[in-house]
């Protein structure tokens, strides 16, 4: 295989995941719906209640990009975050309703190498979720979230790294997961409490004054970091700590993946596919 | 020289504590037509499944055209079209698009892509489908779009499982007359599996699969004579009988 099959190869897939994405427009409205209800209910409602400031004891130029701003400014990130989330989880169910209709097949019976043909689904997919974040963003501005330009375009290789680590997370799950009706669990058990053992709805130093064990947990999970890395670069900011942890939780998950897909040793082996 | 289009050795294959296949040896030369029969349960989907590397076979060897699945399944899935037995084609996209990615999936360009579509459709007579979304069209129609998905990138070895369920006798008929005639063009070698007996060629091969073995494999000519048998439905009971 030369290097301009594998480019076409891989050019394939994202026609094909952008298609089906575009004929679901459902998905599309669905994925923008979510986190505007967020934004526009309850941030709007909490926003007195939840004023976000610096912690106590810190000087007035603490560098957290987003302390002393209205609330929906401060959740703005974990809904782009959430959007990801969201569309990681919706990949890894699509990936077990191919498998299940038989779909998947096309796709594991082609020459190219199995890792190759997952990372190229997932990045297809992560290219879909950055066109969810920026209409998202677009809607936004209609309640004054409005990030300096160069956020905008920093914010490109945030998400493509947080789509990546979530949506490389999704696609271990669907490798493990037996049934589409089993993907319900998932809901309970992964997306909940990712999303809200996070720093996307309140700022961890909150979550520490009342749980120092909650505080720990939130301080390694990872959704906590890909929403402060996308948090931070949207303001022209780079969390370090936090683009070090996305990228090693995308290289477990994705390690994960690949091995729950292999066809000697992964769990698919032992399912029918 | 003179390579076998698919060759198994001693192939076994287990689902936990259950043997699924048990010591299967075949081969398949160039332009061969065999019909793998077997009841429901028999072994049949699991055999291609081994044969695509969907799954990896634990003992025993298969080659596509000399290149061992396991070792390089890059050059060996290359050589092998496929036709599922559930259907496998997106229902939202268009016969074009379905197209156009699986040929994709094997590193071709669109343009030729879609000019060996156009050419496959219309040597079965559907080139006006080009353009339709899939779930517009009749459970034969998708069948056979799906033959020609197996075919765009040129394949030298075609595996058929039950290709025909859910087909009716004319779109049968349709795509049984197409197979053989690709056999014969282009020296495909063709393994069709299905359970029902009236799709066995009575000029080609024949492979009896029972409870994960084969229990027959030689021309129809030769198991009707070994079996005493005066079609293939008495010969077929004979050896899943004995």
């Amino acid at each position: 295989m030369t290097l301009l099959q594998f480019y076409l190869c891989f050019k394939g897939i994202v026609f094909r995941e952008s298609l089906r994405f575009f004929y679901q427009r459902a998905r599309f409205f669905s994925a923008l719906v979510r986190p505007l209800v967020w934004l526009a209910i309850f941030a709007v409602g909490f926003r007195s209640i939840l004023g976000v400031s610096r912690p106590l004891g810190q000087p007035e130029e603490w560098p957290y990009p987003v302390s002393l701003i209205p609330y929906e400014l401060y959740i703005a990130a974990g809904l782009i975050a959430m959007i990801q989330l969201f569309n990681g989880m919706q990949s890894s169910l699509s990936m077990v309703y191919d498998r299940e209709m038989g779909s998947m097949r096309t796709l594991l019976v082609s020459p190219f190498p199995r890792p190759f043909l997952l990372i190229s689904k997932l990045l297809a997919g992560v290219l879909v979720s950055i066109l969810q974040v920026f209409a998202f963003l677009i809607i936004a501005l209609f309640w004054d979230i409005e990030p300096p330009i160069k956020g905008y375009l920093m914010v490109i290789p945030a998400l493509f790294l947080s789509g990546m680590m979530l949506g490389a997370l999704g696609m271990f799950l669907s490798s493990a997961i037996k049934q589409l009706e089993n993907f319900a669990g998932v809901m309970n058990f992964v997306i909940f409490p990712m999303f809200f053992a996070s720093s996307a709805l309140y700022p961890l130093w909150k979550i520490r004054e009342s749980s120092e064990i909650l505080f720990y947990f939130c301080s390694y999970n990872p959704f906590t970091h890909a929403v402060e890395l996308i948090r931070f670069s949207l303001y022209g900011q780079l969390n370090e700590k936090s683009l070090v942890f996305v990228c090693v939780f995308l290289a477990i998950f994705l390690i994960l993946a690949i091995y729950g897909y292999d066809p000697s040793r992964g769990f698919i082996r032992k399912k029918k596919i | 020289m003179n390579h076998k289009a698919l060759s198994i050795e001693s192939l076994n294959h287990n689902f936990g504590d259950l043997k699924v296949l048990n010591e299967i040896n075949l081969t398949l030369n160039p332009g061969d037509y065999s019909i793998l029969l077997g009841l429901n349960g028999a072994g049949k989907t699991t055999l291609f499944s081994l044969i695509t590397r969907l799954y990896d076979n634990e003992t025993g060897a298969i080659e596509i055209f000399s290149y061992n699945i396991k070792k390089n399944p890059t050059k060996a899935l290359a050589n092998i079209g496929v036709v599922f037995q559930q259907p496998t084609i997106d229902l939202d996209l268009t016969v074009a698009q379905n197209l156009y990615y699986h040929a994709s999936l094997h590193g071709m360009k669109k343009k030729i892509a879609l000019d060996t579509a156009i050419i496959e459709l219309r040597r079965q007579n559907m080139k006006d489908i080009f353009h339709k979304k899939v779930r517009e069209l009749s459970g034969g129609q998708k069948r056979r779009v799906e033959i020609v998905r197996a075919l765009m990138h040129n394949p030298k070895l075609l595996l058929l499982d039950e290709p025909t369920a859910g087909v009716d006798i004319e779109n049968r008929q349709l795509i049984a007359r197409h197979v053989k005639n690709l056999c014969k063009e282009k020296k495909i070698a063709v393994l069709w599996a299905t359970h029902l007996i009236d799709e066995v060629d009575l000029k080609g091969n024949l492979i009896i699969l029972h409870k994960g073995k084969i229990m027959a494999n030689d021309s129809v000519k030769n198991i009707l004579k070994n079996s005493n048998a005066k079609n293939v439905s008495n010969a077929f009971n004979y050896f899943i009988k004995n």
